[in-house]
């Protein structure tokens, strides 16, 4: 089948810096695609040539098989958008706005009902600019719900949302795609893109650092897995000098990495027959966040590309 | 373009003015207050000083001579010779807005020798009654000191009084119209100046390049805006200029198409002005600079025709110039001739501005 969206060397300049600097991309129908990167990483910039609002310097763009910016009045139809700081004019309310959006696109929605979907529907005939910043948000989302579109550019929906909200965001989303819709999305939260994204790629100064699945990605540039032992300073540092695999303190618990069950048992018979005290034992696994957080600092620490020193699929030994 | 798109962005922009309060005052309550401003002040003054202009077709007589050396003589009124090829001199007069002329036939000369009855045509304003009374005081005693040169004859030289046009203007004649091409100018020009580069700051713009209206049909919907402003604004202007001040401006048919073009010339430019202006105050700047000079120097609070030349030569390459100078043709002097020429400017910049504008303004990023 054809990819919903496909990107292929796309590099986007501004004078000389190159925001978008040759990405590739594959988004398959129906699955929520999730794009994560520091400030600046070229996430607004990448997601608004897709959105044919922005011309690109070069590489080739096809979403629903046309190029964005050349057939964009092919797109609009199909398409739904959150701009990332989306605003509206000041003076109309959001049942208006729906309405005004149900003209322009030829559609018949119930505003009341769109509404209610995002959770505006107190708000439904306040004027825009009396709105907070997450209910501003919120009506943008149903605006891009107006022309009932098969694939939704998202751009930070949730940001600066409440946790209530940013629920209720969510929600729309994983109904979006039951309903067979291709989501692209960006944020600056990991735990949302690893609960609700099928894929995400981690973009850095305009190059893709890392693409997959959550869990591939976790599995390819996480840390293994580690046995977490609460016990006093002096455990951690025996436990140092005698295990091969490092041991490190972390928030005043002892981690120790672990390969297999098999060294789980060795290692707690050694703290155990050592007799020194330890009171709670579990286990830990990097999240995205956490893996998140080491490949960009290390891409800012001008050191080699994660992607590339990164060959070991189950990452053993490294630190 | 789809009128449905059209209506739908009319709906949005006119709830956003009407809302907003500001927009509304400058564009229907201002110019009111203007109208019964400048309307109180000057509507019953007249002119203080009373110049005549005098057409001399009797080219360097001695008689004629004689005459205007007598109505000079008066002191009352201050002489400005008219050339005869400017035609019927009631007509002129009319058009330049003055409200006193004496024409000296051809012949005056012949005749005054021969002893032969002649008249000295007098064109005044009665709706200017102490001017004329002047102007009529000041040729009765020219009248009568020729006559009396020529003693122990019966007088021969008399006056025909007429009146200025069929129709008698007054200031609040013009003010109607000029005010109405105030509102035309003022309301479109301001805003759209101040929306082009609001919208780009807001990103209404990219909001609205995400919908599949056009930017043709986002102009054509403030324009049809600023139409709906600028017929109620006539309305308002004609209803109080002719209650009140008894004004005699009457609309024709003809003054429909410069409520058309107008607003749609002033819409494109100020949207023009707007997009080349990197910030809403630049171009609110901007905006000023191009609106007020035209403002003041298209006839809009006076006739152009008391405006030294040199001002009258710039106002002829002002855009509002035509739309005043049309509204007035069909509204006070009946001329459809020149109401057309006016037409014809106003209609051939509206639809290249509209059309530059469209061109010119993006509503994509870079
Ligand atoms: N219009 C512009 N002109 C010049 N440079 C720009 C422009 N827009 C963005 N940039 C630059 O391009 C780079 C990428 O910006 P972009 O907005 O795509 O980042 P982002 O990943 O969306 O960041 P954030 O998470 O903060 O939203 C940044 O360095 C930014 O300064
Ligand atoms: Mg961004």
């Amino acid at each position: 089948m054809e990819p919903t969206v496909e990107v292929q060397g796309l590099v986007k300049r501004y004078g000389s810096l190159a925001a978008v600097d040759g990405i590739d991309l594959k988004l398959r129908a129906g699955e929520v695609f999730a794009f994560l990167g520091p400030n600046g990483a070229g996430k607004t910039t990448t997601v608004e040539v897709l959105e044919g609002i922005r011309p690109r310097s070069a590489g080739k763009v096809r979403v629903l098989g046309h190029d964005p910016w050349t057939e964009r009045a092919k797109l609009q139809r199909r398409v739904g958008v959150i701009p990332q700081d989306f605003s509206f004019f000041d003076k109309i309310t959001p049942t208006e706005a729906i309405q005004f959006y149900a003209r322009l696109f030829d559609k018949r929605p119930d505003p009341g009902a769109l509404l209610r979907q995002v959770e505006l529907e107190e708000k439904a005939d306040d004027q825009f600019e009396k709105l907070s910043g997450g209910q501003k948000q919120k009506l943008g989302l149903a605006l891009a719900l107006v022309n009932d579109p098969e694939v939704l550019f998202l751009d930070e929906p949730t940001t600066g949302l409440d946790p209530q909200a940013r629920r209720t965001v969510w929600t729309v989303i994983r109904s979006l795609r039951k309903g067979g819709r291709t989501i692209f999305l960006t944020t600056h939260y990991l735990e949302e893109a690893q609960s609700l994204a099928d894929r995400v790629a981690i973009i850095d100064h305009g190059k893709i650092i890392a693409h997959g699945t959550p869990g591939e990605i976790i599995e390819r540039f996480g840390r293994p897995q580690r046995l977490v032992i609460e016990g006093p300073t002096s455990l951690a540092k025996s436990l140092e000098g005698w295990w091969r695999r490092p041991v490190a303190l972390v928030n005043g618990r002892t981690e120790v990495e672990v390969q297999a069950k098999e060294e789980i048992l060795e290692v707690l018979q050694w703290v155990s027959a050592s007799g020194l005290p330890w009171s709670g034992v579990g286990t830990t696994r990097d999240t995205l966040e956490d893996v998140f957080v080491r490949l960009v600092g290390r891409m800012d620490e001008g050191g080699s590309r994660a992607s590339e020193s990164g060959t070991d699929a189950k990452g053993g030994g490294r630190t | 373009m789809r009128p449905s798109r059209v209506a739908a962005y009319l709906l949005v922009f006119a709830r956003t003015y009407l809302r907003s309060r500001v927009g509304l005052f400058f564009s229907l309550i201002f110019p009111i207050i203007l109208i019964l401003l400048f309307g109180s002040i000057f509507s019953n003054t007249g002119s203080s000083s009373s110049p005549v202009y005098v057409q001399n077709l009797d080219g360097t007589s001695v008689a004629s001579q004689m005459f205007l050396t007598s109505l000079n003589a008066t002191g009352a009124v201050s002489v400005h010779m008219v050339s005869s090829s400017v035609g019927n001199l009631s007509t002129w007069l009319v058009s330049k807005g003055y409200t006193a002329g004496i024409v000296l036939p051809a012949g005056f000369q012949t005749a005054f020798a021969a002893h032969r009855p002649v008249k000295v045509i007098v064109y005044t304003d009665p709706a200017q009654p102490s001017t004329a009374g002047i102007v009529q005081g000041a040729v009765g005693y020219a009248v009568t000191s020729m006559n009396y040169a020529q003693s122990g004859q019966a007088p021969v030289v008399g006056t025909v009084e007429l009146n200025v046009g069929s129709t008698t203007y007054q200031y609040i004649d013009y003010l109607v119209p000029g005010l109405i091409g105030f509102s035309i100018l003022t309301s479109p020009m301001f805003s759209m100046t101040n929306i082009a580069a609001q919208y780009k700051k807001q990103k209404l713009f990219r909001q609205l390049s995400l919908t599949p209206l056009t930017r043709g049909e986002w102009l054509a919907a403030s324009v049809l805006w600023y139409l709906v402003l600028v017929f109620a604004s006539t309305v308002v202007m004609l209803a109080v200029g002719r209650g009140l001040f008894g004004a005699t401006a009457t609309p024709t048919l003809l003054t429909i198409p410069f409520l058309i073009f107008g607003p749609m010339l002033f819409v494109s430019l100020g949207l023009l002005l707007g997009t080349f202006s990197k910030t809403p105050e630049s171009a609110a700047v901007v905006g000023n600079l191009v609106t007020f000079p035209m403002m003041f120097l298209s006839g809009t609070f006076f006739p152009v025709s008391l405006f030294p030349d040199y001002l009258q030569a710039v106002a002829h390459v002002l855009p509002l110039y035509y739309v005043i100078d049309g509204l007035n043709n069909t509204m006070v002097f009946q001329n459809t001739t020149g109401a057309l020429t006016d037409l014809l400017v106003v209609v051939a910049l509206a639809v290249l501005l509209f059309l530059a504008a469209i061109r010119a303004f993006r509503w994509q990023e870079e």
